[in-house]
């Protein structure tokens, strides 16, 4: 029977604790910034402009059919050579910086198809009654559409940022130590790989399965 | 980015492998080789454990239905990195036997290739789960009641009347995981299988040429999923059900 080892986990909780914070922190900034990009995207598909429509579709059907793996491994390809031409020296963990920039572009790609789905399931009628009332395009969307369009979309929004949060741990390819990096070191360090990894999982899964609950919650509540 | 294109140097796909095994070119198509036995291997028990996990969750009771709820979301809400991780770094040394069984019986490459294959196979397994069970789902209980009315048994109703037309019902869905299979394969480069991705990471470093080396991989996963699409098509199109939307008739 394989003996199991936990000593080393009390002593590296304060370095999991940081790994765990840059994991919520790319999490976050991919949130926001997909979400905003990602409106801006999925209005750009609806627009009804060929050549910019073109261009949001290109934009998302190029993230989707490429591994999140090698999106990573490009931005942290590009992300560095462009700092230096652009602004010398970085004053940032260039890792970090190529994470943040890889997640938020590759999430807008996501965001962007719930959202035009999102916008595409109210019903027309509502843009109709917009236009009567003397509403240009611009305010029907945004003070018509958008606000219902969002409130539908909820749900599959968050459940995707649940998705985001466990695709974090990918960065591993590029070196960065976030939570499961710092997992994943520690048990390499101390020759307890195998508690270390049962410690990640087991960590993942009770934030990603409780927040899943929350997210069922709120969309019966939402339903309702 | 003008002086970059100029300064690419896609003559080293002609140029021999650091590995002695033939150019360069070579070299990526044997990355592509394993990606797509490894997307196909892990789709096809995804497949076989998804059905039954789904099938599971429509049966009648509470424990059953309960065993295939717990399956998906264990699978469904730890990384797909971390899953590949247990599965090639943490069974074999718990397991009592297998450990050695699997490292000294198997090669390193078969190793990954099993690892790898019951990672994406069991992971996707939850998500072809949710889709079985909804293709079952949507067909109403009519369909059962007047199977189980004819005398078939349960096991008929499903093998003979259900998952027929389920399956016919969420090919679609069924198309776009296998998709994700492929895009999800990449994962297994971190346990060192050659396959696409990896193979362009060794590429970079071996040569330098990591721009020539990214957009060629990148290019190839496109061509991948341009391709499989056209062919998900025509599954589609020979698929649909009357009545359907999207059906004829």
């Amino acid at each position: 029977m394989y003996e199991f080892d936990w000593s080393s986990i009390p002593g590296a909780l304060p370095f999991l604790w940081q790994g765990m914070q840059r994991t919520l922190e790319i999490t976050a900034v991919a949130i926001v910034v997909g979400i905003v990009l990602g409106t801006v995207i999925a209005l750009l598909r609806l627009s009804g402009n060929w050549a910019l429509s073109n261009l949001a579709t290109f934009y998302v059907n190029g993230f989707r059919s490429v591994p999140l793996v090698m999106v990573l491994l490009w931005f942290y390809l590009l992300v560095p050579q462009l700092i230096s031409n652009l602004m010398g020296q970085p004053s940032m963990d260039i890792r970090l910086l190529s994470a943040f920039v890889a997640f938020a572009l590759f999430e807008a790609s996501y965001y962007a198809e719930i959202i035009r789905a999102g916008i595409q399931s109210v019903s027309r009628g509502q843009v109709s009654a917009g236009l009567a009332l003397g509403m240009t395009k611009g305010q029907t969307m945004r003070l018509i559409l958008l606000p219902q369009a969002f409130r539908r979309m909820i749900p599959l929004l968050l459940t995707q940022a649940i998705i985001l949060f466990q695709d974090t741990s990918l960065v591993y390819v590029i070196g960065l130590a976030e939570f499961f990096g710092v997992a994943y070191n520690t048990g390499n360090r101390d020759g307890t790989l195998v508690e270390m990894l049962l410690f990640a999982g087991a960590v993942y899964f009770v934030i990603s399965f409780s927040a899943s609950m929350l997210v069922r919650a709120l969309q019966a509540k939402l339903a309702s | 980015m003008v002086t970059l294109a100029a300064g690419l140097d896609w003559s080293i796909f002609f140029k021999p492998a650091f590995d002695g095994s033939g150019t360069y070119f070579r070299f990526l198509i044997v990355g592509l080789e394993w990606t797509l036995l490894l997307s196909v291997l892990s789709w096809i028990l995804a497949f076989v454990v998804g059905s039954m996990i789904g099938v599971l969750r429509t049966f009648p009771g509470k424990f059953l239905p309960a065993l295939g709820t717990a399956y998906v979301e264990i699978f469904r809400n730890i990384p797909l990195l971390v899953q590949l991780f247990l599965w090639y770094f943490v069974l074999p040394e718990i397991v009592p036997g297998l450990g050695t069984l699997f490292k000294q019986a198997l090669s390193p490459l078969l190793q990954q290739l099993i690892s790898g294959v019951l990672c994406l196979g069991f992971f996707t397994a939850a998500r072809v789960a949710e889709q079985v069970r909804s293709g079952i789902n949507a067909l109403g209980s009519g369909q059962r009641g007047a199977g189980l009315a004819l005398g078939f048994n349960r096991w008929q109703v499903y093998r003979l009347i259900l998952l027929p037309v389920a399956y016919r019902i969420i090919v679609p869905t069924l198309t776009s995981e296998f998709l994700n299979t492929i895009k999800n394969s990449a994962v297994a480069s971190t346990i060192g299988l050659a396959e696409l991705s990896r193979q362009s990471q060794q590429l970079g470093e071996f040569t330098a040429h990591w721009y020539e080396a990214f957009i060629a991989v990148t290019l190839l996963y496109g061509i991948i999923n341009i391709t499989v699409m056209i062919a998900s098509r025509f599954i589609e199109r020979a698929a649909r059900l009357p009545g359907y939307v999207g059906g004829k008739g």
